[in-house]
């Protein structure tokens, strides 16, 4: 036996034989075959309710619910009057991994506050949704619960986001509530 | 006229074997699906009418028809056509000999429910599917491809092994029913074993049935005898084959299985007799008769057939997805170790049984 590798374990006369697991892996697959096939046909009749014959989810027109915390694509929050929140400190392009956000800062307009961002562009095709810049942001000015999974376009410059369309985005949850 | 009876049993045959064919195509989707807690090919749709994916086969035509037929530059053209062919038409051939049902009589003559009924049929089954084995190893040579190659050399070395195997599994049936026609075996099986058990192959014969059905599942070249295939690793002996070219090789392997199918179903599950149906009626071994009809009768006998066929389809599917392929060393040890010795021991066996027994 190899130095260090597992012990292999040593095959009866019968699994060696192999007749028998394989009858056994049959009674197994085709017992999965014959109880789904029921509950497809009791579910066609309508006699099935609870129990599904498959683990499929339909993808276009079933989704799986996302969980809360889930990192979707980014949003930039506002303040009350609408301006941008972020303070363009750059803790988020410097911690991310990705390097794939692009901050142009200039002055802002009140004297509270230092700077702001006149570009903020992500290039989603580089992200690669670990979530630091939204830990990283002091100001809570980022977060990623768009709820939106879908990424997808023709050409890469689609995939660069602006700062305008970063703060349109709404949460997952707000969307839900408006919908009902 | 006998030539128009035949050619019409030969059109009815061909339709059979390709409407089979095709439809395994969707019960193979299906059928993995559901045995998988899946729900499988539904999207292909004619206006937004779905029919549980049986739609699926039509567009693969399509998408077969109108694919580039490509043959690699360092082929051979001509053999890179013929092997596809091959590989089909021994497929197709190989179901000339198996009876559908029993004779019937129409118009005053006896027409055999089978396309052509020569005292050796079992033979020239054998005769048929060792071409096929051409239509492999062609396919691998003709590509010019080393993988393609590789595949059809275990090609070869599979069919080989386990022709051999199969050919001597079903001495001994031969032996008990003394007959190489499909038609006088199924004819045999109508009897009774011990006044109440139907004298079926597999009952006679249950370690001939086994080793005829590994066999046979190793001759059509599907999991886990698919090393020739071996999708993840060589794809195979067709890796060259694009369009129609590829589906002949694809459809090839699904008439196959229905050959199989009927083989296993005429050599060892009576063909089209059903249990304790004789021409008359029912006949049960406690004395209980119940008349019929003739011409329900044929169709009893008839339905068992196709459904005797369908349950093997079945049957291989399932083992399909079930098992994992073999590694090459225990394909040909499971061969020639196992499924040999297996076979003469059953011969062994048999001989001395009949010679005690006298029958
Ligand atoms: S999620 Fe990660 S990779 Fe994406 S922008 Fe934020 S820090 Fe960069
Ligand atoms: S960390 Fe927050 S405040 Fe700083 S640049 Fe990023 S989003 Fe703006």
């Amino acid at each position: 036996m190899k130095e260090g590798g597992t012990p292999q374990k040593t095959l009866t006369f019968l699994e060696r034989f192999y007749l028998a697991e394989v009858l056994k892996g049959l009674w197994i697959t085709g017992a999965h075959f014959f109880r789904n096939l029921l509950v497809h046909t009791g579910r066609a009749l309508g006699v099935v309710k609870k129990r599904r014959g498959a683990v499929t989810i339909q993808y276009p027109e079933e989704r799986r619910p996302i969980p809360p915390g889930y990192r979707a694509r980014h949003r930039l929050l506002r303040r009350e009057d609408g301006s941008p929140k972020c303070v363009a400190c750059m803790m988020c392009p410097t911690i991310c991994p990705a390097r794939c956000i692009h901050i142009r800062a200039a002055e802002s307009p009140d004297p509270t506050i230092e700077k702001y961002p006149v570009e903020f562009n992500i290039v989603l095709d580089r992200c690669v949704m670990c979530g630091l810049c939204v830990e990283a942001c002091p100001v809570d000015a980022i977060r990623m619960d768009t709820g939106v999974v879908e990424m997808s376009a023709y050409d890469r410059e689609e995939f660069v986001t602006g700062r305008d369309f970063l703060m349109e985005s709404t949460p997952a949850d707000e969307r839900a509530e408006a919908e009902e | 006229m006998n030539l128009l009876i035949v050619l019409i049993k030969i059109f009815l045959m061909i339709a059979f074997l390709m409407t089979m064919a095709v439809l395994l195509t969707w019960v193979e989707r299906k059928q993995s699906a559901v045995m998988q807690d899946r729900i499988g090919a539904n999207r292909a749709d004619i206006f937004g009418l779905r029919l549980l994916g049986l739609f699926h086969p039509l567009a693969d035509a399509v998408k077969l028809l109108t694919k580039e037929d490509f043959v690699p530059p360092s082929g051979e053209r001509f053999l890179h056509g013929l092997a596809p062919w091959i590989a089909f038409t021994t497929a197709l051939a190989a179901f000339a000999v198996i009876p559908f049902g029993p004779p019937i009589h129409l118009f005053g003559r006896e027409i055999p429910l089978q396309v052509a009924d020569p005292p050796i049929g079992i033979l020239f089954v054998f005769v048929i599917t060792g071409i096929s084995i051409y239509g492999v190893v062609l396919a691998g040579w003709a590509s010019g491809n080393r993988y393609g190659l590789l595949g059809a050399l275990r090609g070869a070395a599979q069919t080989i092994s386990y022709e051999v195997s199969m050919g001597l599994s079903i001495i001994g049936l031969l032996m008990v029913f003394g007959s190489l026609s499909p038609a006088s075996i199924s004819e045999a099986q109508g009897g009774l074993l011990f006044g109440f058990l139907p004298r079926w192959g597999v009952l006679v014969q249950p370690l001939a049935f086994l080793v005829f059905f590994t066999a046979a599942v190793a001759e059509t070249k599907r999991i886990p005898f698919d090393l020739p295939e071996g999708e993840s690793e060589i794809v195979g002996f067709f890796v060259e084959y694009s369009g129609m070219k590829f589906g002949m090789m694809w459809l090839g392997e699904f008439v196959e299985i229905v050959v199989m199918a009927a083989l296993i179903a005429v050599l060892f599950f009576g063909g089209w007799q059903v249990p304790y149906l004789t021409p008359a009626g029912f006949a049960f071994p406690g004395g209980m008769m119940i008349a019929l009809p003739r011409g329900l009768i044929l169709g009893m006998q008839i339905a068992a057939f196709l459904g005797k066929v369908v349950f093997f389809c079945w049957l291989q599917m399932l083992v399909r997805w079930t098992l994992p392929r073999f590694r090459y060393d225990q394909l040909m040890r499971l061969g020639w170790k196992g499924l040999l010795p297996l076979s003469l021991l059953n011969i062994l066996i048999t001989g001395l049984v009949l010679l005690i027994g006298g029958t």
